[in-house]
């Protein structure tokens, strides 16, 4: 959408106040306010509203790919909490005309609302986050009946975004030790998969004191996740899992 | 070296790999799983972390004949339904292998973990698709479109990703190719690339470059495809002297949700959803009487445009259709459409549970792209001969091998990603094995590979990104949409000659280095407008209906004159025509009929 083909009469302002800091250029952060045009007829995502803010500002920097939530790309802090930017309605987080965006917490800041992954992905990785076999493949698929399957469902629709561990103070704290909600949650999608066959080496993994156990229940990682996925459910599971298995 | 200075190639740090892999969706992660796991030095050179790509957003599912639903089905009635839905132009032998591989490439899929739903025996779940039949098209409906609810894409990336974590794959997560580096030979010796956080610029040389950088769906104004779907891929080719074949084939997808685009599966359809107009009538019964809708994508949507063309369509502005899943109750519409319900709700503020989607055709699938053989290899075409080109393959969205001709079925694109992405990885590595040696370029054809990203770091006046691409998209929206018109088109077409200068000399005020997007979209705008002029053109030349090509002033399919692959290349701009491959290995080929569902 460009701002020119908003007829005037269904115009009306609003101001996003921005998190920016390009270090080639800022000695340190600060808060821009933009006033942008928005149309009055039909509600509009806070990732198109930043369109718009972009038009104004080309030097306005943040990510986006699917804008239909799905990708995980813009996950950003929208008003003090984390959510996706592509699939928060306008409408839903204005208030008395302003919005405040900032980039996620925890991680490093790249540039503007864009920040630095890596610690993310590397406690991802620390999972092993792939179906692990050791019997050789059928010819076929793998049988799994339906009921096995659905064990699987609200783990492996997570989309990678960040909103939860970067909303999450034990993930603050110990962002290399602590796995956080989402490598946590992908753990349990394998472990919780019928067709994997590494479950007592993931839960050996697991068995420190920080990997798993620095989860405190405080559940910001369900009230954000935009998926509507539950973290915390999941890291109960691999903790129920891990009391009660037999050690040989 | 950062990407906001003048780049000389002299100066340019090289890094090296056996082979790199431009694209981090579905098949360029296909292909570098192959390489990865038979031990060859790979790198993937994605711009955003590869499950952000846009095979992510594929819900429906992937299709392929694993005789799980039917244990009858048949890989030869795949090849029957796709030859006939691509209007015969699909090149008969890569259908074949397709549709002879698929169930090879899906099992490996689950086997990877693939989360895919399943049938009460424990099998991998089918849903009908539309273009699917069952004997050749006499057998009536097929199920034959294996499914992981209706998050296939997103299960399919993010295995793909999985897979390649276990498998030690390089991920230059995050960098931008630029150009094909072209060696005197004719030979693609690499890329010019950055690393989009730092800005840090290398030539990454490389035996085996695959370009898998997906669709260009952004030319349109209206598409379901992602905002970096750019036709990255098609504007190097294009630019480095290779053609495009058939890029006039443009999918719309009927069900795109109205005013915002977003994709709703046709596998609702599948599961018995239907669609009405403003009377409540289920029009497709008029159009497609046997299949009605379940008829081929390019039949329902040019459907749907007209009966809002005639003034039957629904809302206040009689400018949409609604899609009917209401009574195939609750249970059925969350446990098989979870995604749909929440983007409905998201993008349309309906439940489908309770109210019907307002949908509308969107651009959805480029058909088109850079022509290969089945083993990925980039083809040029010589004096109407077919060439090899050294080094340089090609697989997904952004190829055109061509399995899709005219008109893709829903579910090919899936199976067409991994198998084509798996081909590709066979090719080279086999190939690696007997020996291929390291071409190198000389500075005078690296730097060429640096001109175009030069003169933006260079430009001091000129239009800006945001206009111009707004001003292209209005005008293929308008005049090479569902239905085109030879005056219309030219219209367009010169419409796009008098923005082609302000394309090439646009206007970067921000030339920073670090995590620059103004640059990126820059870049990418000048790609879409290599892909937006190639189809125009083409479009234009076909005289003639045929699959999603639909010309008012050319209402019929010409067989006589276009029974042919189109080929341009943006040099000349220039359109000439390729024999469409008729020679199937292991069966007799389908000759072309009347199409009809």
């Amino acid at each position: 959408m460009s701002a020119a083909a908003i007829p005037v009469e269904q115009i009306k302002t609003i101001t996003m106040s921005i998190y920016r800091f390009d270090p080639s250029l800022d000695k340190k952060p600060y808060m821009q306010d933009l006033v942008i045009a928005i149309p009055t007829d039909k509600d509009i995502m806070v990732l198109d509203a930043l369109h718009l803010a972009k038009e104004q500002e080309p030097s306005l920097s943040y990510r986006r790919s699917c804008r239909e939530g799905v990708c995980g790309s813009d996950g950003m802090n929208i008003n003090g909490k984390n959510g996706l930017a592509c699939v928060t309605p306008l409408s839903e987080v204005l208030k008395r005309g302003k919005i405040t965006l900032r980039p996620m917490p925890g991680l490093p800041v790249v540039r503007d609302l864009i920040v630095d992954m890596k610690q993310f992905f590397d406690q991802l990785e620390k999972v092993k986050p792939y179906l692990i076999t050791k019997s050789d493949n059928p010819d076929i698929e793998r049988i799994q009946t339906p009921e096995d399957r659905e064990e699987l469902d609200g783990l492996y629709e997570c989309i990678l975004c960040g909103c939860c561990s970067t909303s999450c103070p034990s993930f603050w704290w110990n962002p290399d030790k602590f796995l956080g909600p989402a490598a946590l949650l992908q753990s349990w999608r394998f472990i919780a998969d019928t067709r994997d066959e590494a479950t007592e080496e993931r839960l050996d993994d697991l068995e420190d004191a920080f990997s798993l156990y620095r989860c405190h229940g405080i559940m910001n990682c369900v009230s954000v996740c935009p998926k509507g996925l539950n973290p915390t459910e999941a890291i109960s599971n691999i903790r129920n899992k891990l009391l009660t298995r037999e050690k040989n | 070296m950062l990407v906001n200075e003048i780049i000389n190639a002299r100066d340019l740090p090289v890094m090296e790999f056996d082979g790199i892999i431009v694209g981090g969706g579905g098949a360029g992660m296909r292909a570098s799983l192959q390489l990865a796991e038979s031990g060859l030095n790979t790198a993937v050179i994605s711009k955003v972390f590869p499950t952000r790509s846009h095979t992510v957003s594929a819900q429906g599912g992937i299709t392929c004949a694993i005789q799980s639903d039917d244990p009858d089905d048949d890989w030869r009635w795949h090849m029957f339904d796709t030859v006939k839905g691509s209007d015969y132009i699909g090149d008969q032998e890569a259908i074949e292998y397709m549709c002879s591989e698929g169930p090879k490439a899906v099992f490996e899929l689950e086997h990877m973990g693939l989360p895919f739903s399943r049938t009460e025996e424990g099998r991998i779940y089918q849903r009908p698709f539309g273009g699917q039949s069952k004997d050749y098209g006499k057998g009536g409906q097929a199920t034959r479109t294996c499914a992981a609810a209706d998050r296939t894409g997103h299960s399919l990336l993010h295995t793909l990703y999985q897979a390649n974590l276990k498998a030690g794959t390089n991920f230059l997560n995050e960098w931008f190719a630029v150009d094909l580096v072209l060696n005197t030979d004719n030979a693609v010796v690499g890329v010019i690339a950055f690393k989009i956080e730092t800005g840090e610029i290398y030539y990454i040389k490389s035996k085996a470059t695959v370009l898998a950088t997906g669709g260009a769906g952004r030319i349109y104004s209206s598409t379901t495809n992602a905002l970096i779907n750019s036709g990255d891929g098609i504007g190097m080719a294009l630019r480095a002297g290779m053609p495009v074949q058939d890029i006039e084939m443009w999918q719309f997808h009927p069900t795109g949700i109205h005013g915002a685009g977003t994709l709703v599966t046709e596998g609702c359809r599948g599961e018995g959803g239907y669609l009405l107009n403003k009377d409540g009538e289920r029009f497709m019964e008029r159009y497609a009487p046997n299949t009605k809708d379940l008829a081929s994508r390019d039949v329902v949507a040019r459907s749907m445009a007209l009966e809002i063309l005639e003034g039957r369509g629904c809302g206040p502005n009689a400018d949409h259709i609604f899609l009917r899943l209401d009574h195939l109750g609750p249970e059925v519409v969350h446990k098989r459409l979870p995604g749909i319900t929440e983007l409905s709700k998201t993008f349309a503020g309906v439940d489908p549970a309770v109210q019907p989607i307002p949908v509308v055709p969107t651009c959805h699938y480029m058909m088109g792209g850079i022509p290969t053989n089945i083993n990925g290899q980039v083809i040029s075409v010589d004096n109407g001969k077919d060439k090899i080109v050294d080094g340089l393959y090609a697989a997904g969205e952004v190829a055109c091998v061509s399995v899709h001709g005219g008109n893709r079925l829903g579910g090919n694109s899936l199976l067409d990603l991994v198998v084509f992405g798996r081909a590709a990885g066979l090719y080279i590595e086999e190939s690696m094995k007997q020996g291929v040696e390291m071409k190198n370029a000389s500075y005078d054809d690296i730097d060429k590979a640096l001109t175009r990203l030069n003169k933006l770091n260079a430009s001091t006046e000129g239009e800006q990104v945001a206009v111009l691409k707004n001003k292209m998209q209005q005008n293929m929206q308008n005049n090479f949409g569902v239905f085109r018109r030879g005056d219309l088109m030219e219209k367009g077409i010169e419409e796009l000659a008098q923005t082609r200068g302000e394309v090439d000399s646009m206007f970067l005020k921000d030339k920073s280095a670090t995590f620059n997007t103004a640059r990126i979209e820059a870049l990418e705008m000048q790609n879409l407008f290599e892909v937006a002029e190639a189809t125009a053109i083409t479009a234009n030349e076909r005289k003639e209906s045929r699959g999603a090509h639909a010309r008012d002033d050319h209402p019929e399919r010409d067989d006589d004159n276009w029974l042919k692959h189109s080929i341009y290349y943006s040099e000349t701009k220039e359109v000439s025509k390729r024999d469409v491959n008729y020679r199937p290995k292991t069966v007799q080929a389908f000759q072309p009929m009347v199409r009809s569902y």
